[in-house]
């Protein structure tokens, strides 16, 4: 089959020669001509399918190359801001590393501080006993993957800290889901593993001056002396509905208006967390009245040797 | 093509290409492109700034590219070879932002990722790269993305002097005006403000420039 052109009309007829007549404008054979079928390879034919599915595979190979190489040669410094952002906000669930937007180089500077008040890190597992050989740390950066196993299965981070005055706190990391997307931050407690000292959170996308309110001193600073016991049992934290709600109430702080479901996320995941502790943290404490038992008992021991060793003396 | 005259790097039409999208075809404020993100990413100065820049490196490149490109690329698979490129681009501008402004670039959050579906960008690669030589399209992606930079810059001034009373993060309105009953006008951080002020500068911007305003 040949494809004949008609040069007036542009009318194309096919057939193995020319019609005697155009049959739209009535041209006679002689102003028919050949239409060329050439064969192009497909290599420059641009409309061909090969052409289409070879330019495209090239393409998507370059591109995930480039990426891949730029990705690659980005992520030691992407995980190294990673690392400041996370010993920054560890520092400022105790208060400290507060200049950090001042100091000419913010990674020497929170990387000092750090080394200056946190004095230990450890990994405690679901039964209450310390992990050995675990680098604390490297848990925090995947926090996620811990808390996507089951409890029982977790192994979490505790941060030590000691202030200036040689006061010691514990730094629980927390991590949880808000409204649109993850909600972490950390929870400093006091030495008797039941006051807040303080707290501070932070939030991957939830609502500009609803949820994301969460990461706000005004919300963070109600924690501030609150008390994860209530009457030696663990309650956690309730995050209630309503202002003033939780006057009163040293196991409860007010919720962001207009973000309940952020709210409830933030109470959640505080229950969530602390429950994955609180094995270890009851043993502290247990371990803590024990010793203060101990210390009471030996206390009027002590005074009666004295007491002992002056009568000899006389 | 041999018998074409060699044109200068900066002829008078190049430069054209490069300044125009400054006011006279300003993709902001004249062909009313990009609005989003130029509510969204302008509380301060700092991120915008930021934010035009991306703008520019994506527009010129993608713009670079596909004009190279141009001979090859299979019409019916055209708009995904553009946004292919154009995603490449904007991935590798959202990592080299989280490597070296990792703070910035959390502030800018989800809009770097939606540069990507910014009107500017596809519209200068399909109405100018497409058909155009490599050089006067490049010219063409930095002067669109600076022209929209530009606007992105005078709205985050405004927004973050009335705003938070600083500019670049630093203080400029002294403490005795606060100690004297002056406060900073919360609802310019907010994006509908943004709006308003794209407004006065379109007001004003077609105040001078007459042939622009419709009949």
């Amino acid at each position: 089959m040949k494809k004949f052109k008609c040069s007036v009309c542009g009318y194309i007829y096919e057939g193995d020669a020319a019609p005697a007549t155009c049959p739209v404008c009535g041209a006679p054979a002689s102003e028919f001509i050949e239409e060329k079928t050439a064969k192009k390879s497909w290599l420059h034919d641009k409309n061909n399918n090969i052409y289409i599915i070879a330019y495209s595979t090239v393409m998507v190979v370059i591109v995930a190359a480039v990426l891949a190489f730029a990705s690659l040669g980005l992520q030691s410094k992407q995980n190294a801001n990673i690392v400041v952002e996370k010993k920054s906000a560890i520092l400022m669930s105790i208060g400290q590393g507060t200049e950090a937007d001042k100091a000419p180089n913010k990674t020497a500077y929170i990387d000092e501080e750090y080394a200056k008040y946190i004095t230990d890190s450890y990994v405690v597992n679901a039964s209450g006993d310390k992990v050995e050989n675990a680098d604390a740390f490297s848990l925090l950066i995947d926090l996620k993957a811990q808390y996507d196993k089951p409890e029982a299965e977790r192994e979490l981070p505790v941060f030590v800290s000691k202030s200036d005055d040689g006061v010691v706190r514990y730094i629980l990391p927390v991590w949880g889901a808000g409204l649109w997307g993850p909600i972490w931050g950390y929870v400093a407690l006091e030495s008797d593993w039941d006051t807040i000292y303080g707290v501070v959170f932070d939030h991957k996308s939830e609502t500009p001056g609803l949820g994301a309110e969460i990461a706000t001193p005004a919300f963070e600073d109600q924690f501030k002396g609150k008390e994860i016991f209530k009457e030696g049992e663990m309650v956690s934290i309730a995050v209630l509905k309503g202002a003033g709600a939780s006057a009163g109430n040293n196991n409860a702080v007010d919720a962001v208006s207009g973000g309940t479901i952020t709210s409830r996320g933030v109470q959640t995941m505080l229950k969530t967390c602390f429950s994955g502790y609180a094995a270890y943290i009851e043993k502290q404490r247990a371990e803590m009245n024990a010793s203060q038992v101990a210390v009471a008992a030996e206390e009027p021991l002590a005074a009666e040797n004295i007491n002992v060793n002056e009568e000899s003396n006389e | 093509m041999s018998s074409k005259e060699k044109e200068p790097l900066f002829s008078a039409k190049n430069i054209k290409l490069l300044t125009s999208p400054f006011s006279q075809s300003n993709p902001v404020i004249v062909q009313i492109l990009g609005i989003c993100s130029a509510l969204a990413v302008t509380a301060k100065m700092k991120p915008a700034f930021v934010m035009a820049i991306s703008v520019t490196v994506v527009t010129a490149f993608s713009n670079l590219i596909m004009s190279l490109l141009r001979k090859t690329i299979p019409s019916r698979i055209r708009i995904i070879v553009q946004l292919v490129v154009i995603a490449a681009l904007v991935i590798l501008v959202d990592q080299v932002l989280k490597a070296y402004v990792y703070d910035v670039s959390k502030q800018l959050s989800v809009f770097v990722g939606l540069i990507i579906t910014n009107c500017i960008i596809m519209g200068r690669v399909e109405a100018f790269a497409l058909g155009n030589k490599p050089w006067p399209s490049f010219l063409d992606g930095i002067g669109n993305g600076a022209g929209y930079g530009i606007i992105l810059i005078i709205i985050s001034f405004f927004r973050e002097l009335l705003g938070s009373g600083t500019l670049w993060g630093y203080q400029v309105i002294p403490d005795w005006c606060y100690q004297h009953g002056y406060s900073n006008n919360s609802l310019m951080l907010l994006p509908p403000m943004a709006l308003i002020i794209v407004g006065l500068i379109i007001w004003i911007h077609r105040s001078y420039n007459k042939n622009l305003i419709d009949k």
